[in-house]
């Protein structure tokens, strides 16, 4: 895993929203998931460095937070970019078009699955049923949930979050 | 035709306030069981109104909460959990209850907590789920602002703390038990049962853990009765179901109807029948991990006796619908994709077993099958069954295996002797 960060301190505010949640559960490692999924939002992913920082702030080992840690899919160990691309590949959206969408996303991107563009603007990956089926091919981009996929829908998704990097440059 | 579950769903629309849905209706069954019903009362009355789960296994609601302690002796605190992790491939019911009326969710999680005397209740909703989780937290504060929630409840001195709780991924999160070790902070891995969640669950407490769309009934049950909920209902089983159908039909969608609709209703009528130059060869009633039904079962009620007895399960009743343009081989392999990757690995026959079936049909779909390939997916269907793994899993994954073995046979043998996929040339 990564060198990156290996000092890396949490921000007074993130322990304290770990605090909060810690107090929904009967012990602190309850709130692990959500603990990650918190310094995951500051900071993209989960540096070894912040893994190290968090874990005794949950009452665990970092290796203990590290198992627990690797196996979801949706904490990232390692880098992504600006933003991150989850295309659906169950069922519907296979029946529905899945493999056309992905190779035109990846030659858009010029980038596979699991992969993040050069710029580190994206990064693509796949991921189980949304729950949008009816809607399939489906996709979230960061938070939003994208349905009745074709390759035109998808370039001008693409193309608004490049308007959102230029226009968050230009500032 | 009465459609409690979704009657105050808008589509496009933000879902109703608390101050909405206290105008129609809303709270109501908090206020009637906590003033006038006993906890085992509201218990019975739910056994009484046939209110089976809607999460897949359809075990009956009513009976689950019976087998949680009660009274002084029992363990504290309990927990009642909602499992909004829906990930069923296919599926895409609950999402629409959460996003659409959350006010019903969380009423429904008082009502029902106060059932099995829970103090505490958690609503795991599966992270990819933003929308959902921010509409039910907001839900919540509302609640717990009208002292719907907190202590002592309406002055009832039942006290109840509601928690979202967001996760991370992975669909082993969804079978109950790796659910309950996923909410303690840890890798998802089922358990062994007995114990059963409602003896020794959450913590080692007793626990009660229900689906979102079986939860929301339980308030339509406590203001109108079980007679009048068992009414809603063509068949043996109570109330309405949401249905739903993907794939190449005309219009794909979800429809609360009454439970024991014809297949053939929710394929032909609401979801329009399939689109042109589509004909049907196959589906799924209820999500991935349920076995084919083909044209041949369209008469069948969509009710849990009679798609079983049919050699299907209902399921989550959202329909996955196979065309004659997309080969059968492929879509197992996409299935059986799902099931080895989402494995949690924690035992052999799933962790090894799942992989080994996709190997196979991945090779089958790009005309390297050879001629033993269709004897070693029939063991698995054998080896990876019910009984033979730690969980429902790997089992759920061989329903539609072992039914596509059979009734896409054809198919099959055509890939291994021209080595090669009809579909793709």
């Amino acid at each position: 895993m990564s060198t990156a960060d290996d000092d890396a301190r949490l921000a007074p505010e993130e322990v304290r929203a770990i605090e909060t949640l810690s107090r929904q559960y009967e012990n602190k490692r309850a709130a692990c998931i959500e603990a990650l999924k918190l310094v995951q939002r500051n900071h993209r992913w989960i540096s070894d460095g912040r893994l190290r920082a968090l874990a005794p702030l949950l009452d665990m080992t970092p290796d203990e937070l590290d198992g627990v840690a690797t196996f979801y899919n949706l904490i990232f160990r390692r880098p992504v970019g600006r933003h991150v691309i989850l295309l659906c590949d169950s069922v519907s959206c296979w029946i529905m078009g899945h493999d056309a969408l992905l190779q035109h996303l990846e030659r858009r991107l010029g980038i596979r699955r699991g992969e993040t563009t050069a710029d580190g603007r994206f990064t693509l990956l796949p991921i189980v049923c949304l729950g949008h089926c009816d809607h399939a091919p489906a996709m979230m981009i960061d938070d939003a949930l994208h349905g009745d996929l074709d390759a035109a829908r998808i370039d001008a998704l693409l193309n608004a979050c490049r308007g959102a990097v230029l226009r968050w440059n230009a500032r | 035709m009465e459609c409690p579950l979704t009657s105050n769903i808008r589509r496009g629309q933000p879902p109703l306030d608390i101050a909405g849905y206290e105008r129609v209706g809303g709270y109501q069954a908090v206020r009637k069981a906590l003033a006038t019903m006993s906890p085992e009362a509201v218990t019975q009355e739910v056994i009484d109104s046939k209110l089976r789960g809607r999460g897949g296994a359809g075990f009956p609601t009513g009976q689950k909460w019976s087998f949680v302690p009660r009274g002084e002796a029992a363990p504290r605190p309990k927990y009642l959990i909602v499992n909004a992790d829906e990930m069923e491939p296919g599926t895409f019911k609950d999402r629409l209850l959460l996003e659409g009326d959350p006010h019903l969710m969380v009423e429904a999680v008082i009502v029902s907590a106060y059932a099995v005397e829970a103090e505490v209740a958690y609503i795991f909703i599966r992270g990819e789920y933003r929308l959902a989780a921010e509409r039910v937290e907001r839900a919540a504060a509302e609640a717990a602002a009208r002292g719907y929630l907190g202590r002592n409840i309406l002055k009832s001195g039942f006290s109840l703390d509601l928690h979202v709780h967001t996760s991370a991924g992975r669909y082993i999160c969804g079978e109950e038990t790796a659910l309950l070790t996923a909410l303690e902070g840890n890798r998802a891995i089922p358990r062994a049962k007995p114990p059963f969640p409602q003896a020794a669950g959450l913590w080692g407490r007793p626990s009660v853990v229900n689906n979102v769309e079986t939860l929301c009934n339980v308030p339509h049950i406590i203001n109108r009765g079980a007679e009048w909920f068992r009414g809603l209902s063509l068949g043996p089983d109570g109330g309405t179901k949401i249905y739903g159908a993907s794939g190449r039909v005309k219009r794909p969608g979800a429809w609360e109807l009454p439970m024991g609709t014809p297949l053939r209703e929710i394929l032909e009528q609401h979801a329009g029948g399939m689109c042109d130059g589509y004909a049907l060869r196959g589906l799924l009633p209820g999500g991935a991990s349920t076995g084919f039904l083909t044209a041949d079962h369209l008469d069948v009620a969509m009710d849990f006796g009679s798609v079983e007895k049919a050699g299907s399960r209902l399921g989550t009743g959202t329909m996955i619908v196979l065309d004659d343009r997309t080969c059968p081989i492929g879509m197992l392999r996409n299935l059986e994709h799902f099931f080895a990757q989402e494995s949690c690995g924690w035992c052999t026959p799933c962790r090894d077993g799942l992989p080994w079936t996709e190997r196979i049909l991945a090779a089958i779909e790009s005309g390297e099958g050879e001629d033993g390939d269709l004897a070693v997916l029939e063991m698995h269907t054998q080896c990876l069954g019910m009984g033979k793994t730690f969980c429902a899993h790997a089992p759920g994954a061989m329903a539609p295996l072992e039914s596509g073995l059979r009734h896409f046979r054809g198919d099959f043998e055509r890939h291994i002797r021209t080595k090669s996929c009809p579909w793709r040339t």
